[in-house]
C-alpha cells in the first residue's frame, strides 16, 4: 500500500450499541458509502445498518465449499491413484478399487479443508493479518474498541465526506467524543 | 466515561433473595447480575494481563512438570528399549497405549461439542466454557496422539508408512486400514481444533493487546491479534465463519470417534466386531469429555473466583449431558451382551461370560460401578447437581470409569479369545504407568500454561450475553423515525 497522507477519517465514539447503530444508519441515509463500524463483539445492526450483508456475500461460504470440495476429490484421486497404480497390494486377489474403504480419510480432508478454508478465508476476506491500521492512531480507540465502547468512522475518501460537515452530522447524533483519524 | 447503561435491565437483587437465580423464570443465571462490558473486560484480563502471577499457580505448574519430567524419562527408555518395556505381547498386544490413546481423544471430544454442536443449537449459557473446553480438546488431542506415535518405537521411520508422500523406497500407505484411517481423523481433528480455538481468540487476543501495559505483552498479543479492530464488516464475516466451523466440527467429532471404533469393529475379535460400536464410543466419549469440564472447572473457578461467570447453571447443564450420554453409554453395555446372546456364537457368548465373571472381571464391575451405579442413580438429583463437592467427585469417577472401559474392551477381548491356547494375561509395567500418569501431568502442565497466558474464557461471547447488549428497539424506531 503507498504510503498516504493526511486524515483518514472522523471517528465518533458511542456508549451503546444502540446509539451506534442509530449513527450508523443516519450516515448512511445522509448519503455516506465508506465507512465502517468497531464493536467488541459482533453488532449484526450495526453492519445492516451500513448497508453491509454477509449472507449476500457469500465469500467465506464460497471459499469454505470449494475447499471442502477440492480435499475430498484430492484425497479420494490420491487413495485410488496408490491403491490401483503407484502401490498395489494383490491380497487374495480382491478389488484394487476398493472404494468404501478410501471414503473416510476423504471425507476427513473434506473436512479439514473446508476447515482450513473457512478460517483462512474469513482472515483473507476480512484483509488480515493488518498489523497496521489508522483507526489505532486514533487516542481512543484502544481504549474501548475491544472492551466496552462503540466507535463510527466516516472515511475522508467517501465522496461526501468534508471535515466540517462531517463532523457536524457525527455531533448531531449524541456521541461521546468525535476524532480526527490520522493516517 | 460512563459505563453503557446496564442497570435498568439488570438491577442488584435486593437481600435475602438469591441474586444466582432469575426472578422470572426460577432457573439459575447464566452470569451473575451487575457485570458491565468493562467489568467483564476487567476481571478476566487482569487474569492474563497481571505481573503478580498467585503462587498455589506456581505449586501447580511445578507439580504437573514433575511429571512431564517422568513422562520424558519413560518415553527416552522407551525410545532406547522399544516397546518390550511395555506390558504389551501377545495375546494383548495393545494394552495400555490404545486403552489411553481412545480414553484422551473421548476427553477432548466435550470440547468440541460445547463448542460447535452447542454453538448450532444456540445454547448460549456454553459462552463461559467454551475456550477451556476447547483448549481441553487441543491437550487431550496432543496426549492422545502421542500414544500411537511411541506405540511405533520408532516414531521417526513411521511416517512412511503413516503419511502419503513420494519416499525413496517407492513405498506408500495402506488406506484400508484403520489404523491409516485413524492418522487422517486424528490428524485433522487436531488441525480443525486449532484454528476454530485459535479464531475464536483473535478478538480477545486484540482485547489483551489494547489492554497489555507493558511493551512485550502489546507486542506479542499484537502479533497474536492478527490486527483485529472489531470491524462490523470483519464481525459478521467472522460469525459465519464461525458457523461454518462448527457445522464442520460437528460431523467431524462424530467421525473421530466413530473411525476409532473402528479399529476394533472392524477387527474380528469377539466383543469387538459389533455396530453398535460407533454410537457408543461417541456417546462415552463425551460422557468422559464433560466430566473432564468438570474436573476443570470446578477447581479454576474457585481458584479465580470465577464463580459469576462460570456458575451453577453450566456445572449443572453439564451434569444433566453427562446423565443423558450415561444412559446411552448404559444402553451400550447392554447391548454388549445382548449381541453376545443373540448372535448364538459360543465364542461371543464366552467372551461376555469372561468379561463379567473372568479372571479381569473386576474391572468390568469396577466400570458398572463408576459410569453406571454411582453416577446414573444420583445424577438424577438436582439438588445434588448444584452441590459442586459432588459434581467434582463424580466427574473424577466418571473419568475413572471410562478409562476402564476401554480397558475392559482391550484387554478382556484380546486375552483369552477363540483358542485356549493362545490365551494369556495382561499386568501393566511401571514404564506403561509412568507414561499414563506422564500424560496426565502434561496435560495438566499445558493448561496451567494456557490459563495463565491466554484469556480462558471468551471475552467478545460473555459480551453478548450482557443486557447491555440488546438493541433497544424503541429508541432505534424513534431515532430513525426523526
Amino acid at each position: 500500500m503507498p504510503v498516504r497522507e493526511g486524515i483518514y477519517g472522523l471517528l465518533a465514539e458511542f456508549d451503546t450499541p444502540t446509539e451506534l447503530v442509530v449513527a450508523a444508519k443516519a450516515s448512511y441515509d445522509a448519503g455516506y458509502r465508506r465507512m465502517d463500524c468497531y464493536t467488541p463483539y459482533p453488532v449484526e445492526e450495526a453492519a445492516e445498518a451500513m448497508g453491509f450483508d454477509e449472507p449476500k456475500e457469500k465469500g467465506v461460504s464460497r471459499v469454505c465449499l470449494l475447499g471442502g470440495i477440492l480435499g475430498g476429490l484430492a484425497m479420494f484421486t490420491l487413495e485410488s491413484w496408490i491403491s490401483i497404480w503407484a502401490y498395489p497390494l494383490d491380497v487374495a486377489g480382491r478389488g484394487k478399487f476398493s472404494w468404501v474403504a478410501f471414503i473416510i480419510p476423504a471425507y476427513e480432508w473434506t473436512i479439514l479443508w473446508a476447515g482450513l478454508s473457512a478460517g483462512f478465508g474469513m482472515l483473507a476476506l476480512n484483509r488480515l493479518p493488518a498489523p497496521y491500521h489508522p483507526v489505532f492512531n486514533a487516542p481512543n480507540f484502544r481504549n474501548g474498541a475491544t472492551s466496552d465502547k462503540f466507535f463510527l468512522c466516516l472515511e475522508a475518501d467517501d465522496p461526501r465526506f468534508s471535515v466540517t460537515e462531517t463532523r457536524s452530522l457525527l455531533e448531531s447524533l449524541h456521541p461521546a467524543s468525535v476524532v480526527e483519524v490520522e493516517h | 466515561m460512563v459505563t453503557p447503561g446496564i442497570s435498568p435491565q439488570n438491577p442488584k437483587t435486593p437481600p435475602g433473595i438469591d441474586p444466582m437465580v432469575d426472578p422470572v423464570t426460577g432457573e439459575q443465571r447464566v452470569i451473575a447480575p451487575g457485570h458491565t462490558f468493562r467489568s467483564v473486560t476487567d476481571k478476566l484480563t487482569r487474569i492474563v494481563l497481571t505481573p503478580h502471577t498467585p503462587l498455589g499457580w506456581f505449586f501447580g505448574f511445578a507439580f504437573a512438570g514433575s511429571f512431564v519430567v517422568m513422562l520424558l524419562v519413560a518415553v527416552t527408555w522407551l525410545f532406547l528399549k522399544g516397546t518390550g518395556i511395555w506390558a504389551i505381547t501377545i495375546p494383548v498386544a495393545w494394552g495400555f497405549a490404545i486403552i489411553n490413546f481412545v480414553w484422551w481423544i473421548g476427553i477432548g471430544h466435550a470440547g468440541t461439542l460445547i463448542s460447535a454442536i452447542l454453538l448450532l443449537f444456540k445454547q448460549k449459557w456454553r459462552n463461559s466454557i467454551n475456550r477451556f473446553a476447547e483448549a481441553m480438546t487441543l491437550f487431550a488431542v496432543v496426549c492422545a496422539a502421542m500414544f500411537p506415535v511411541i506405540h511405533t518405537g520408532r516414531p521417526w521411520l513411521a511416517i512412511y508408512w503413516l503419511f502419503p508422500y513420494p519416499n525413496t523406497m517407492n513405498y506408500w500407505p495402506q488406506f484400508r486400514s484403520p489404523l491409516m484411517w485413524d492418522v487422517f481423523a486424528v490428524s485433522t481433528y487436531a488441525t480443525i481444533s486449532v484454528v476454530f480455538w485459535y479464531i475464536g481468540m483473535i478478538p480477545d487476543l486484540g482485547t489483551l493487546r489494547d489492554r497489555a501495559n507493558s511493551k512485550f505483552g502489546r507486542f506479542i498479543y499484537g502479533q497474536m491479534a492478527l490486527g483485529w479492530r472489531g470491524s462490523a464488516r470483519h464481525w459478521m464475516r467472522y460469525e459465519t465463519a464461525s458457523l461454518l466451523l462448527a457445522g464442520l466440527a460437528t460431523p467431524l467429532v462424530l467421525s473421530v470417534h466413530t473411525v476409532i471404533s473402528f479399529d476394533f469393529a472392524v477387527a474380528i475379535m469377539p466383543g469387538w466386531h459389533t455396530t453398535i460400536f460407533p454410537p457408543y464410543f461417541v456417546a462415552g466419549a463425551i460422557y468422559s469429555g464433560f466430566a473432564m469440564v468438570l474436573t476443570l472447572a470446578i477447581p479454576i473457578r474457585k481458584f479465580y473466583h470465577l464463580e459469576d461467570l462460570i456458575t451453577i447453571r453450566h456445572l449443572d447443564n453439564c451434569g444433566k449431558v453427562m446423565l443423558a450420554t450415561g444412559f446411552i453409554v448404559a444402553y451400550g453395555y447392554m447391548t454388549d451382551i445382548a449381541y453376545a446372546w443373540y448372535s448364538a456364537d459360543k465364542w461371543e457368548f464366552f467372551m461376555a461370560w469372561n468379561r463379567i465373571f473372568g479372571p479381569m472381571g473386576w474391572s468390568y464391575w469396577v466400570l458398572i460401578f463408576s459410569n453406571i451405579l454411582f453416577p446414573l442413580t444420583t445424577l438424577w438429583s438436582r439438588r445434588l447437581r448444584h452441590n459442586v463437592a459432588y459434581l467434582f467427585i463424580v466427574s473424577l469417577i466418571v473419568n475413572t470409569g471410562m478409562w476402564f472401559e476401554r480397558f475392559v474392551i482391550v484387554v478382556t477381548s484380546l486375552t483369552r479369545d477363540y483358542l485356549p491356547s493362545s490365551w494369556g494375561t495382561y499386568r501393566a509395567t511401571r514404564w506403561d504407568y509412568m507414561t499414563f500418569v506422564g500424560t496426565l501431568g502434561l496435560f495438566t502442565f499445558l493448561f496451567f500454561l494456557f490459563i495463565r497466558l491466554l484469556p480462558m474464557i471468551p471475552m467478545s461471547e460473555i459480551r453478548q450475553l450482557l443486557p447491555g447488549a440488546k438493541i433497544n428497539e424503541a429508541e432505534l424506531q424513534h431515532k430513525g423515525g426523526d
